[in-house]
């Protein structure tokens, strides 16, 4: 017996409710944008400049005591945090500390980070620092303008590749449902505050290609049987290309989420919070398929007389042969 | 129908082997990285017995090439500096000074006397006192300039001279700027480079980026203070004459000297002329040592040419101190006591040993041309590292186990086929990353993990098809055959976008965030070649000894 995450035959209608979708999917990304305005983004020193020090000890960990120690040097802004993991050992405790940038464009000189250090050892004499990171406010400032341009890209990329493989209307389908991923996903990271760093913007970006990758395979099975039931209505034919492709879309999202939780239960703390955003994209991806870039396809209307005019589209790849 | 021919059977199973075979080593990584670093002892320094053991640790006819591990992984510092390329401007105007001086004195009938008035880094104002012959200054002062040596700049001269009422000002041009910077550039690195090779460390990484910085990552150090003391001096050396000591920083002098303090007098400032007589440039050695006294001194040796106009300057100026100046302080101001002809000397100061030998150290490596600025400086412990690559393993192995699982349960004998050629999926991504050299990051891990999961999208997308086919009643063989064929045009597409996002991830992106880019696209393509030939194939092979039929996919 087979495991079957679907039924072998499905027949929802996934758009007798697409105005109720649509407006959960608008009011998730109101709000998004206004925890994005109200609490702003928990940005990394990638993106802010500063520095991190990430410390173990054999002692327990004591914020305060850290925190009296370093007001002593008049470094500004400090964060400390400890850090948990399932993975530390009971001897493990790590902390990371945040100092705000010293200067207009360097990372912090190497004094600073060595009397940070010291005045901390003298707390806990057994620190270690198992990694120190500085980032100056010049290259932070370059480093958020060339992630934007990234995403911004990559977006526009897939537009016109999937322009010149379907028909606007898909293109504009597939990014609408892309800007939604990634509005969503940021609203998670600053209502969660989770930090946002250089990290996240791979997340980010391969949310972009996960979300795609999913909203292609509907579109592409939407391309066949707009050819295959020329007389079918359009909204007919999306409900009976997302019925097909369902077993497939779940399984593709079950495997690829049963190797993120892999990751996010025992990968480490360091990229935690790359994979909660990638296991978060997949969920967002997964629904936006279904539920935005084929309703705003259906809202849109397709150009029905595919034989006319370009017999072939779409069939181009299809006499690569084994 | 359900046939492949045997020259492409033999094809795909050949680049499976191979893959595997590249990929290999890294299942045995400290081995192998015994292996080759023996290999490389041995090329270099010739064969000891020990090494030949190490080495004998791999078999020499199998693949020796490695997964790079980022410093993420490895532990290490990564540093980004950027060179202040306008601190040559100025020495560059500060030594033309003299030439344009002699210059103009020999034409004193047309100009009248001249004086240097404050001048701004990269650019020398001259007051003339016969203003009506500024045509002849500006002559004068072009004759002086030189073609600018680069490619793209052809045809353009280095000076641009004009005139401002009494005022001669000679500047840099902008192409022999950017020929400067770019020469800084090269010159920085290299200096860098042979600072970080004089101390010796594995594999340091040492990059150009953009137009005035460079990348700075070496594996295997624990402090970027320590680095940082090493690269981040200077050492620029000069031997200037002396005009004066005194005890003020803020004395006024007159342009082409300058005020500067003593290394280690406290509160005793030196006025010196700006033009060198030489400079560390024509240093050819230095060597730690010890002064008569037996304090510790750093000896060094001019080229000919330093030695000439060192021997000159001692020559004619026996009597008068001149003044030995590192980094902008004065480390010694000794009196001439005689004609130094043969080109060597002794710097004498406070030094410590380690002080000694590390000026040493970067007299012989040579002065950087400019300052360093650090814009970002990042250091990973290996213990760090190290964790890393454990969870990360341990996330691999059962993100995995758990695929394989779900595979097996989903599709029983096609989620096996599927199976096989995930584990070969991943064997030819270890393989590519190897083969090309590739750097392993965190990000990286996780992009495996990701591929993983996602590899398997492919042959989904063809075994759902074969499921509906089958509904359709045709027979196996057709239902197999159509099943590839119509889940292609969805698996090219599918994978074709994410592509994208993963190159445009890697052009934009930098270090860990790269080497997520690199794992993601290999993986893609890895996992369309299995999915559409190695399952393929395997299911025709299954298909032409069972001849079964019906199939249950």
């Amino acid at each position: 017996m087979r495991l079957r995450l679907v039924p072998e035959t499905t027949n929802w209608d996934f758009f007798s409710r697409s105005k109720l979708w649509l407006g959960i999917s608008a009011f998730m990304i109101v709000l998004a944008l206004i925890s994005f305005g109200a609490r702003g983004l928990n940005y990394g020193i990638d993106f802010r400049g500063g520095t991190t020090i990430r410390t173990q000890s054999e002692q327990a960990v004591d914020v305060g005591a850290y925190r009296d120690a370093l007001a002593a040097l008049e470094l500004g802004d400090i964060t400390i945090s400890e850090v948990f993991d399932p993975n530390f050992g009971p001897e493990q405790n790590v902390a990371m500390i945040r100092i705000q940038a010293q200067d207009e464009t360097d990372s912090v000189s190497a004094e600073t980070i060595i009397a940070a250090e010291n005045a901390l050892s003298e707390v806990t004499p057994d620190i270690r620092f198992v990694s120190v990171e500085s980032v100056g406010p010049k290259v932070s400032g370059e480093l958020i303008q060339t992630a934007v341009i990234a995403v911004v890209l990559a977006i526009f990329a897939v537009l016109v590749y999937i322009w010149l493989r379907f028909e606007w209307q898909f293109a504009l389908g597939a990014v609408v449902a892309l800007v939604h991923d990634v509005v969503l996903t940021i609203g998670v990271f600053s209502e969660v505050g989770i930090k946002f760093d250089l990290a996240i913007i791979a997340a980010l970006l391969t949310i972009v290609g996960y979300s795609l990758n999913d909203t292609v395979v509907v579109f592409d099975r939407v391309r066949e049987n707009l050819r295959k039931f020329k007389k079918m209505e359009l909204k007919e034919v999306l409900n009976v290309s997302i019925n097909e492709t369902l077993s497939r879309t779940f399984m593709t999202s079950i495997t690829t989420l049963i190797a993120l939780i892999a990751l996010f239960v025992l990968g480490g703390d360091v990229i935690r919070g790359f994979v909660f955003a990638m296991i978060w994209g997949v969920v967002v991806g997964t629904y936006s398929s279904i539920f935005v870039a084929s309703t705003s396809l259906l809202w849109l209307g397709v150009k029905r007389d595919w034989t006319k005019t370009d017999g072939k589209a779409g069939t181009q790849f299809a006499d690569i042969d084994a | 129908m359900l046939q492949i021919d045997l020259w492409k059977r033999v094809l795909i199973w050949a680049v499976c082997i191979a893959g595997l075979a590249f990929a290999l080593p890294n299942a045995f990584y400290t081995r192998v990285e015994t292996h080759n670093d023996a290999v490389a002892a041995i090329e270099v320094a010739g064969e000891t017995p020990e090494l030949a053991a190490q080495s004998a640790g791999w078999p020499s006819f199998l693949p020796s090439s490695l997964v790079n591990l980022g410093l993420d992984l490895r532990g290490g510092v990564h540093l980004l500096a950027e060179v202040q390329v306008e601190d040559v401007y100025k020495a560059r105007m500060d030594s033309m000074w003299p030439e344009l001086r002699n210059a103009l004195r020999a034409a004193r009938s047309d100009v009248g006397t001249i004086r240097l008035q404050p001048s701004g880094d990269d650019e020398l104002r001259v007051k003339i006192s016969q203003p009506e012959g500024m045509a002849r200054a500006i002559e004068v002062a072009r004759a002086l300039s030189q073609p600018v040596t680069s490619i793209t700049a052809a045809g353009t001269r280095d000076l641009d001279v004009a005139g401002e009422g009494d005022v001669l000002v000679v500047t840099l041009s902008e192409a022999e700027r950017t020929a400067m910077d770019d020469r800084t550039l090269q010159q920085a690195l290299e200096i860098i480079r042979r600072r970080i090779d004089e101390v010796g460390t594995r594999e340091p990484t040492i990059q150009r980026q953009g137009a005035d910085r460079i990348l700075i990552q070496v594996p295997g150090i624990g402090s970027a203070e320590e680095l940082i003391a090493i690269i981040g001096t200077t050492a620029q050396l000069t031997f200037q004459p002396v005009i004066g000591r005194g005890s003020s920083a803020d004395a006024t002098v007159p342009a082409g000297q300058e005020v500067l303090p003593s290394l280690d007098e406290e509160g005793v400032f030196y006025t010196l002329e700006t033009a060198p007589v030489v400079t560390g440039e024509e240093l050819t050695d230095a060597q730690p040592a010890f002064d008569q006294n037996g304090r510790p001194a750093v000896n060094f040796r001019f080229n000919p040419t330093g030695a000439r106009k060192f021997g000159d300057y001692t020559a004619q100026n026996i009597g008068s101190p001149f003044a030995i100046v590192l980094d902008s302080e004065v480390i010694s101001a000794p009196v001439i006591q005689s004609h130094i002809p043969g080109g060597s000397g002794i710097i004498t100061g406070n030094f410590t040993v380690e002080e000694s030998t590390k000026l040493a150290v970067l007299l012989r490596a040579g002065a950087l041309p400019a300052g360093l600025n650090f814009l970002e400086q990042r250091t990973i412990g290996p213990e760090l590292g190290q964790d890393s690559i454990d969870a990360g393993k341990i996330a691999c192995i059962v993100a995995f186990i758990a695929v394989l699982v779900f595979m097996f349960l989903s599709y029983g004998l096609f989620g096996f086929f599927a199976n096989i050629a995930l584990l070969i999926n991943v064997g030819l991504l270890f393989g590519l990353l190897s083969l090309i050299g590739a750097t392993l990051t965190l990000p990286g891990i996780a992009g495996i993990v990701l591929t993983i999961g996602m590899a398997v999208d492919a042959n989904v997308l063809i075994f759902e098809r074969i499921r509906e086919e089958l509904k359709s009643a045709r027979g196996p063989a057709r239902a197999i055959d159509l099943g590839y064929e119509k889940a292609l045009s969805a698996i090219v597409d599918a994978n074709i976008t994410t592509f994208i996002t993963a190159v445009i991830l890697f052009a934009m992106g930098s270090g860990p965030v790269r080497g997520f880019a690199i794992t993601l696209g290999i993986g893609i393509l890895t996992s369309v070649f299995t999915a559409i030939f190695v399952t393929r194939l395997l299911v025709v092979m299954w298909f032409e000894r069972t001849r079964p039929k019906t199939i249950e996919v």
